[in-house]
C-alpha cells in the first residue's frame, strides 16, 4: 500500500509531546521524519519517565512518541552543524518546532529566514499561548493549560475542586491541529507551489476542544458550568449521563429517556420524571435514584436488559479486561517496535485506516544521533558551507 | 473577506458531509475553517439529530447551540435518500465532490449504495472519510458509537479522578473530538496524495481507536511495565503515571496547579520544610500521596497570588486555575481574539470560537452561521442543473 505522505521529508525540532505527536502522525501517514536533536542530551522527553519506566536509557514515553523517526544530532549553536542543518532544510518539505517564542528566530531558523532557504517548505510551530500578550513566555505545559483554560471545572463532581483531565489532552489536541494545518498547506502547495506558516498554541487548541460548551456559555448569558454532584460525566448533560456502580462493577449510561430507562430497569421511582426538562433540572435527584437501584444487580444483568432495547449503555473496562476482549483483539491496535539490541517496546499503532489498511511501520524510536552518518551521506551534508 | 477566503488553503474544495452529531461534523467544520465548501446532506424534515440535542435551555432560531457551534460555515441540502430522484441528485453531487464524510453505523451507507466502493465508481478521485464507533468487524461493530460509552470501554475512565473514586469519565466528548481530528488528518493526507497521483482514497477512523491512540503514552507504559493497572493518585490526581507534585491544589482563596518539578525545590520556594526530606527522585512517585497531602495542607495557608509570586519568578511550572469568566477578562485571553460572531441569514447571531489554527499569520474567521434545514436546496439544485 502506498502511504499517503510517502516521499515527504519532515524535520522535527520539537521536544516533549505536542510537536513530536504531530510528527509521529505525519510518519504514520508515510512521511519520513528526522528529529533534529541536541548532541548529548537530545529531546528532553528522553528523560521524562512516566512511572519511572525506561527502556534502553530512554523513557517509555519517548519510545511511544518517537517510533518511526530518525535522529540527527546537531548543535544549532555551532556554525558547521548549522550549515548541515540548513542543507537539510533546503531538501525538506515540512519542519516543525515547539520552542518558546523567539528561540528559533535567535538561531536564525525562524519562518522568515527558513522561507528564504526553502520557499516551498511548510513550517509548523506550537507555542503555549501564542507569540504575543502577557502569557507568551509562560511555560507551555499541559496541566497548566488545562488549569488556565477553565477545562478543569468541567471534570469531576460538583463538590470536588477543579479536577484536571487525567491525560495530556492539551498537548495531543494541539499536535492534531498542527497536523491538520500542515497537511492543508501541503494540499495548497500541490496547487500553488508555495509553502506556508502554520501556528497553533496549546491555549487556542484547548479552547477549541471546549468549543461546544464554550459556545453555550457565550450565548446563555454567561452562566458558569455546573458539574453534576452525582457521577458527573458532562456539566451540560442531564440524567442519566454518567458511570454507575453495580453489584459487581460499573455501568455507563449515555443520553436517553429517563422514563424508558425506568421501565427497562424496573425502577418505578423514575416514572414520575415524564417531562424531559426534568432530566436536566432534577439531574442529581434522578441520578441518586439510579445509584441506589443499579447497585442491586450485576453489570451483566443490566446490560442484558438494556442492550437488546438499544438503550445507550456500556460496561466500564479496565485495560486488562479490554485487552482480553475479542472486540479489542480484532482491532490489531498493538505492535512491537524493537531497537536493535533491545527487547523492544509494545505500543499502539496508527489509529487511522487508509484504503482499508492501517499504515504500519516497525521502525523504532532512535538513539540520539543514530542516523547522523547515513544522513550526512544521503543529503551530502559534508559539503555544506557555512552561511 | 473574499481576499481572506481566497488565501485559505482548501479554497475550491467541495466536501459533502452526511454525518451527524459531533465526530464527523467536527471534522468537516475544520475543513470548512481551512477554506473548503461544506454541504451537509441532511434528512428531509428532521435533519442532523444534533439540531435537537439541547445542552442548555438556549434555543437559537429553533436549533440547539451545540448544532450552531458545530455547523457554522456550512450549507444544508435536505433530501430523502430513499427517494430515487433525490438519490440521483446526491450522486451527481458526489461526482463533483472532493471529499465526502459519513458516520452512520456500519452497513447503512452500503444499503443506500453510498459506501466507498460504490462512490468510487462515481468519482474515483474523491476522498471518502468515515467514522464508526468500533470499526466494521468484530463483536462491537453494531454497538452505538457514543462518546461516554467509548470512554468506558476503552479504559479511559480509570485514568481520571482520584483513586478512591469510581472510574470517572472525562467531562467532555474527547472520543468524538479526537476521532474527528484524526478523520480530518487522514482526509487531508489523502488530498496531499491526490495532488501527486490523482487518486482518491478511503479514510476510516473509529471512536475506539481514536481513544486508544489518545491513551497511547499511558497504554505503552502499562504494556511495558509489571502488569499492574494504573493507579490514580489518592489525592489531587492529574495523571496516574506522574509523581508529586503534579496536580491542582486549593489555596486560601482559589486553586493553583503544579506540574512536573522537584519536590525539594518546591519545598524551598514555598517554605514548606517538611518537603526537604523527599530528596530521592523516586520519592515523588513512591510517596506521592504523602507528599501531595503535605503540599495541600501548606498551600491552604496563603492566597493564589502569594504562591504564584514565589513560584513564577523561579520558573517553577505553576498556574492559576481559572474559571471561564476570569479567563475571558484576562489580557492573555483577549490577545488571542479567539471568539467570533456568526449569523444566519435570518439574522440569528451566535458568539462562538474560531479555528484554532493560524496560517501565514492569519486567524481564519468566517461570519457564516449554521444553516437552517434545507436552506441551500434551491441553490444547490440549480448548480447541479448547470454542471
Amino acid at each position: 500500500m502506498t502511504k499517503p505522505l510517502e516521499g515527504l521529508i519532515v524535520l522535527d525540532f520539537c521536544q516533549y509531546l505536542s510537536g513530536p505527536s504531530a510528527a509521529l502522525r505525519l510518519a504514520d501517514l508515510g512521511a519520513r521524519v528526522i528529529k533534529i536533536e541536541r548532541p548529548g542530551t537530545g529531546d528532553s522527553c528522553r528523560q521524562l519517565a512516566l512511572n519511572g519506566q525506561l527502556s534502553d536509557g530512554d523513557s517509555i514515553l519517548f519510545h511511544t512518541i518517537n517510533r518511526n523517526k530518525e535522529s540527527y544530532a546537531a548543535n544549532l549553536k555551532d556554525a558547521d552543524d548549522m550549515a548541515k542543518v540548513i542543507k537539510l532544510i533546503e531538501q525538506a518539505d515540512v519542519m516543525i518546532e515547539n520552542f518558546r517564542p523567539g528561540t528559533m528566530e535567535k538561531l536564525g531558523l525562524g519562518f522568515e529566514s527558513v522561507k528564504r532557504i526553502n520557499p516551498k517548505i511548510v513550517y509548523g510551530t506550537i507555542t503555549g499561548y501564542g507569540n504575543e500578550g502577557p502569557w507568551k513566555d509562560k511555560p507551555g505545559q499541559d496541566l497548566l493549560l488545562q488549569s488556565l483554560s477553565g477545562l478543569a471545572w468541567l471534570n469531576g463532581d460538583a463538590d470536588q475542586p477543579p479536577v484536571p483531565f487525567g491525560m495530556a489532552v492539551v498537548d495531543l489536541f494541539a499536535g492534531a491541529h498542527l497536523v491538520q494545518g500542515i497537511l492543508a498547506c501541503l494540499v495548497r502547495r500541490g496547487r500553488t507551489g508555495t509553502g506556508g506558516l502554520v501556528e497553533v498554541s496549546l491555549l487556542e487548541s484547548i479552547l477549541d476542544f471546549q468549543f461546544e460548551v464554550l459556545t453555550t456559555y457565550l450565548n446563555d448569558g454567561g452562566q458558569p458550568p455546573v458539574r453534576s454532584s452525582v457521577n458527573n460525566a458532562h456539566a451540560y448533560l442531564g440524567a442519566p449521563y454518567g458511570i454507575y456502580e453495580t453489584r459487581d462493577g460499573y455501568l455507563a449510561l449515555a443520553m436517553g429517556s429517563v422514563t424508558r430507562l425506568g421501565a427497562l430497569l424496573e425502577c418505578p421511582a423514575l416514572a414520575q420524571y415524564a417531562d424531559p426538562q426534568q432530566w436536566f433540572k432534577k439531574r442529581d435527584e434522578i441520578k441518586l435514584v439510579l445509584v441506589g437501584h443499579l447497585k442491586t444487580r450485576t453489570t451483566k444483568e443490566w446490560l442484558a436488559v438494556l442492550e437488546p432495547a438499544d438503550y445507550w449503555c456500556a460496561d466500564v473496562f479496565t485495560w486488562e479486561r479490554l485487552m482480553e476482549h475479542d472486540g479489542f483483539k480484532g482491532l490489531e491496535m498493538l505492535q512491537n517496535v524493537t531497537r536493535p539490541g533491545t527487547s523492544g517496546v509494545t505500543t499502539t499503532r496508527c489509529p487511522i485506516r487508509v484504503d482499508g489498511a492501517r499504515p504500519s511501520s516497525d521502525k523504532w524510536a532512535p538513539r540520539i544521533g543514530e542516523d547522523n552518518e547515513r544522513l550526512e551521506k544521503e543529503f551530502d551534508l559534508a559539503k555544506a558551507e557555512r552561511v | 473577506m473574499d481576499d481572506l477566503n481566497s488565501r485559505k488553503p482548501l479554497q475550491g474544495m467541495l466536501v459533502l458531509d452526511f454525518s451527524q452529531f459531533l465526530s464527523g461534523p467536527s471534522a468537516s467544520l475544520r475543513l470548512a475553517d481551512l477554506g473548503a465548501r461544506v454541504i451537509k446532506i441532511e434528512r428531509q424534515g428532521i435533519g442532523d439529530i444534533c439540531r435537537t440535542l439541547y445542552i442548555s435551555n438556549v434555543d437559537l432560531a429553533g436549533d440547539s447551540t451545540l448544532f450552531h457551534a458545530i455547523n457554522r460555515n456550512k450549507e444544508s441540502f435536505a433530501v430523502d435518500l430513499k427517494n430515487d430522484e433525490d438519490l440521483a441528485v446526491v450522486k451527481r453531487l458526489i461526482a463533483n465532490a472532493d471529499v465526502m464524510i459519513a458516520n452512520f453505523r456500519p452497513g447503512v451507507m452500503e444499503r443506500l449504495g453510498l459506501d466507498y466502493e460504490s462512490t468510487k465508481e462515481l468519482n474515483p478521485s474523491m476522498i471518502y472519510g468515515e467514522v464508526t464507533g468500533y470499526g466494521h468487524e468484530g463483536p462491537w461493530r453494531d454497538k452505538p458509537g457514543q462518546d461516554l460509552l467509548v470512554q468506558s470501554v476503552s479504559g479511559l475512565a480509570w485514568l481520571n479522578g482520584d483513586a478512591g473514586q469510581p472510574p470517572m469519565p472525562f467531562g467532555l466528548a474527547v472520543a468524538d473530538m479526537m476521532a474527528g481530528a484524526q478523520l480530518a488528518q487522514g482526509i487531508l493526507a489523502c488530498l496531499v496524495r491526490r495532488g501527486v497521483t490523482g487518486q482518491g482514497g478511503f479514510v476510516q477512523a473509529s471512536l475506539l481507536e481514536a481513544t486508544l491512540d489518545f491513551q497511547s503514552s499511558a497504554l505503552t507504559t502499562y504494556l511495558n511495565g509489571d502488569g499492574r493497572l494504573p493507579e490514580r493518585s489518592g489525592v489531587h490526581n492529574a495523571n496516574a503515571y506522574l509523581g508529586a507534585p503534579y496536580g491542582i491544589y486549593g489555596t486560601k482563596d482559589g486553586y493553583i496547579a503544579l506540574a512536573t518539578g522537584s519536590v525539594t525545590v518546591l519545598g524551598e520556594l514555598i517554605g514548606c520544610d517538611a518537603l526537604s526530606s523527599y530528596c530521592h527522585p523516586q520519592d515523588g512517585l513512591t510517596k506521592r500521596d504523602e507528599i501531595k497531602n503535605l503540599i495541600a495542607e501548606h498551600l491552604k495557608t496563603e492566597s493564589n497570588d502569594h504562591w504564584l509570586s514565589l513560584l513564577e519568578p523561579a520558573s517553577y511550572e505553576c498556574s492559576d486555575v481559572m474559571t471561564w469568566d476570569r479567563l475571558f477578562e484576562h489580557e492573555g485571553f483577549k490577545t488571542l481574539r479567539m471568539t467570533q460572531s456568526v449569523s444566519r441569514k435570518s439574522g440569528a447571531n451566535l458568539l462562538t470560537t474560531r479555528c484554532p489554527i493560524r496560517i501565514d499569520g492569519e486567524r481564519f474567521k468566517s461570519p457564516i452561521g449554521s444553516p437552517t434545514l434545507g436552506e441551500d436546496n434551491d441553490k444547490i439544485r440549480e448548480e447541479i442543473d448547470h454542471r
